[in-house]
């Protein structure tokens, strides 16, 4: 109980004009903690991921991050080489769409790379045998190491995804309906997978989601979000059990049953 | 010539070679650094060395002594017709000698013998990027040479090895220069990149179509990118050119029949003969002897 | 040592918004507590709260007013209150749960499902596989389906991974909803031996069980949750 929260979040929002992007959002986010931000289309949980990931300027609030030195640094004043460089080593950002977050003409091995490269290893040997063994970590065979993801399906395209972004080892990772758009097979495959990761690594993580299913599978703790505000908090299992909000009950109950 | 016509000597009028010679300032200010400027329509289509011919514009005097080549070679059409046209608009000197020259414009090479104190070397460009092939915002590339953030250059050189097993760029390779930006030295072979280095001549780039000037001041340091385990390396030819002999330089493979005969020779011609008038021989100079009797 | 459950005043509704807003009392004024080594059953007719009990305890559901108070690592937790971080931490170290189903995750093998709670607090995935090894050969588990993912297993054979995962820790509070409802006689003595063996260790159980047989052999004390019903005194 002694360690301190990795991201503190103060009264964050964001305004599109005159509407609403997202409202008086505050929480702490630990280290190791995943949390699911739930919601339909629109309800501002992308909006509300893109503020944290500091992809968009929040209008109002602070987000805070535990630097590695151990010092709190407030995102939003942090000089831009620096966020970068943050969001490239202590960080991950997993997409939706495979594509926005891969360079899809350079080999699977040279996307994993890519990251120990920015940091400034030199050794090619070193950086391919480091981008193979993430490569076997998300199941994808060695002989794959050097063809193009253009040639992935994609639930391999995610998994190379999620190597691309974890060869640093982040302590943080943002994810954005990791497993939208996949067939459901391929999506149990996945949530496994980042199950497994996140467990083995100590990740924290915010997942963005609409699957109350991933939320339960994945998240120790979930947010839902109407309106672009933040209407019910707490343990997953809390509040898909006992939902309280009529807009949650609403959301549980809509769960199709097998 | 009237006072008229040296108004506007070498074509351009003087507020654009103002304009230029500003760019090109502050290109030798931040070595290495793409600057931005004003590139006007020549008279000559984009990739003929739009970007060249005006930094030349901009740098040339009356008194200077202008070389122009192309591949190495004086004698090529690009070259030629660039030669003619500073002729025409400034009235100035040309060679083919390359220690004569005070102002050389190239295309795809560095002379083989070693530029010297007070000679420019004008590069024509025709992609500035470096980061261009696997980035294609501009806004994003400008924001990683601004940031140092140069990690991709080396993806580039990781996909050479993985697929060819040893880094197969031969042209266009990326140097870093003075410790700071990431350059494309233009597509000249990589042969030529160590000439780069620690060069007592100021080197120019001109990048017409692209809008871009950069430079390399005497005594800078430039560096290829490698890795530790694929260091660095020029290529290497097995043998002497056939004409002069010469060991060590850059050479130009020559078709000599349709039965498969071919000659490898100095690409730059000038080098070339003057070793030739020296008394230098290579084997073919020889072997023509021979097919000519 | 301190009590290590207490439940005090507790009580709880559900508000249903699908359904206009009704208000549906569960129960109220709920007061007990488990003394360490006992084994305290909650007794009384289907619907009256039983299973909602066990889930405030294991924080599963939230509680509208009075205490949950736990030992938790020698601290007092009030778990009607706790943030959710500690919830998290209480259910790893102090209470353990075996519930009516088992959530099934995809590709996680029975044998690393029953592992999981102890990898989680530390130990080797060697130890704590031969540990769950022990657990399942003693449930009679068939050992070809150690390495499948239980989720095509039948209902007693989910149930004993369930219990199995149950009582692989130490923890000193464990709560068991119908631990032995679709189980053969021979696991249902399983079963009760390995509640005996908690009581020794000073465990504190408290549950649910249907089975009148079972119920009697190994209830120190039966809690009637008749009389916490909401709706009786509604």
């Amino acid at each position: 109980m002694s360690e301190l929260p990795l991201l503190k979040v103060h009264e964050l929002s964001k305004f599109y004009g005159g509407r609403i992007g997202c409202r008086n959002v505050s929480f702490d986010l630990w280290p190791g903690e995943v949390l699911a931000i739930v919601g339909e289309s629109g309800s501002g949980k992308t909006t509300l991921l893109n503020c944290l990931s500091t992809r968009l300027t929040a209008d109002v609030g602070s987000v805070e991050y535990h630097m590695r030195d151990g010092q709190y640094r407030n995102l939003a004043t942090m000089p831009e080489a620096e966020r970068r460089f943050l969001m490239r080593t202590d960080w991950g950002f997993v997409h939706q769409n495979p594509a926005d977050g891969l360079r899809m003409t350079v080999s699977a091995g040279a996307n994993v790379g890519e990251r120990l490269m920015a940091v400034g290893e030199r050794h090619y040997g070193r950086i391919r045998e480091t981008a193979g063994d993430w490569l076997g970590r998300v199941e994808i065979g060695l002989d794959r190491m050097d063809d193009q993801p253009r040639a992935f399906s994609g639930g391999m395209r995610q998994r190379l995804q999620i190597a691309r972004n974890l060869v640093t080892s982040p302590r943080l990772v943002f994810m954005d309906e990791p497993t939208g758009g996949l067939d459901v097979s391929v999506q149990a495959r996945l949530l496994d997978l980042i199950r497994g990761l996140v467990q083995d690594l100590g990740l924290a993580v915010i997942v963005v989601t609409h699957d109350l299913a991933v939320a339960r599978l994945l998240s120790h703790r979930m947010m839902v979000m109407k309106d672009g505000h933040v209407i019910e908090h707490g343990l997953t299992d809390r509040v898909l059990d006992d939902p309280r909000e009529p807009y949650t009950q609403l959301l549980v109950s809509s769960i199709l049953q097998v | 010539m009237s006072d008229l016509a040296t108004y506007n000597f070498a074509y351009l009028d003087e507020q654009t070679k103002r304009m230029i010679r500003r760019a090109i300032l502050k290109a030798i200010a931040i070595p290495g650094y793409q600057v931005p400027f004003a590139s006007r329509e020549m008279p000559m289509p984009y990739g003929w060395g739009t970007g060249g011919v005006q930094v030349t514009a901009a740098v040339i005097g009356p008194e200077d002594t202008l070389k122009v080549i192309d591949q190495g070679a004086d004698d090529t059409t690009n070259a030629v017709s660039i030669r003619a046209f500073f002729q025409k608009v400034a009235n100035v000197a040309v060679t083919t000698k390359m220690r004569e020259a005070t102002v050389i414009q190239t295309r795809h090479r560095i002379p083989e013998e070693t530029l010297t104190e007070g000679q420019v070397l004008v590069y024509q460009v025709p992609i500035p990027e470096p980061l261009r092939f696997l980035e294609p915002r501009e806004t994003e590339t400008r924001k990683m040479h601004a940031l140092e953030e140069y990690g991709l250059m080396h993806v580039k050189l990781y996909e050479d090895i993985a697929r060819n097993g040893h880094i197969a760029t031969t042209y266009a390779y990326p140097v870093k220069v003075e410790g700071r930006y990431v350059m494309d030295p233009s597509p000249i072979p990589k042969f030529d990149n160590p000439k780069m280095h620690m060069s007592e001549a100021l080197q120019l780039f001109g990048a017409g179509r692209e809008k871009r000037i950069y430079a390399i001041p005497p005594h800078t340091k430039v560096v290829s990118l490698d890795f530790e385990d694929h260091p660095f390396e020029v290529q290497k030819f097995a043998k002497p050119c056939a004409l002069c002999g010469a060991h060590g330089v850059y050479l130009d493979e020559v078709i000599l029949d349709d039965k498969g005969g071919r000659m490898f020779v100095c690409s730059d011609t000038d080098f070339c003969e003057e070793r030739r008038e020296a008394g230098h021989v290579g084997e073919l100079g020889v072997a023509n002897k021979e097919a000519a009797e | 040592m301190a009590t290590p459950l207490v439940v005090s005043e507790v009580a709880k509704s559900f508000t249903m918004h699908l359904r206009g807003g009704t208000l549906l009392p569960v129960i109220q004024d709920v007061n007990f507590s488990v003394k360490a080594g006992e084994c305290a059953v909650l007794g009384g007719p289907s619907g009256a709260g039983k299973s909602s009990i066990l889930k405030m305890l294991f924080g599963n559901y939230s509680v509208d007013s009075g205490q949950i108070l736990v030992n938790h690592e020698g601290r007092v937790i009030d778990l009607a209150t706790a943030d959710p971080r500690t919830v998290i931490q209480v259910r790893r170290n102090t209470i353990g749960y075996v519930s009516q189903f088992l959530r099934v995750v995809p590709r996680v093998s029975a044998l690393d499902i029953v592992a999981e709670p102890l990898t989680a607090r530390g130990t080797s995935i060697e130890a704590a596989r031969a540990r769950a090894e022990e657990l399942l050969s003693a449930l009679n588990l068939p050992r070809e389906l150690w390495l499948l993912p239980p989720a095509t297993f039948s209902g007693g054979e989910q149930q004993r991974v369930n219990i199995a995962r149950g009582f692989i820790t130490d923890h000193p509070i464990l709560l068991l909803d119908e631990p032995t409802a679709s189980l053969d006689a021979k696991n249902r003595e399983v079963v009760i031996g390995m509640i005996e063996e908690k009581k020794k260790a000073g465990v504190a159980l408290l549950g649910i069980f249907h089975d009148e047989d079972v119920r009697e052999r190994v209830a120190d004390r039966i809690i009637d949750v008749s009389g916490f019903s909401a709706r009786k005194a509604a």
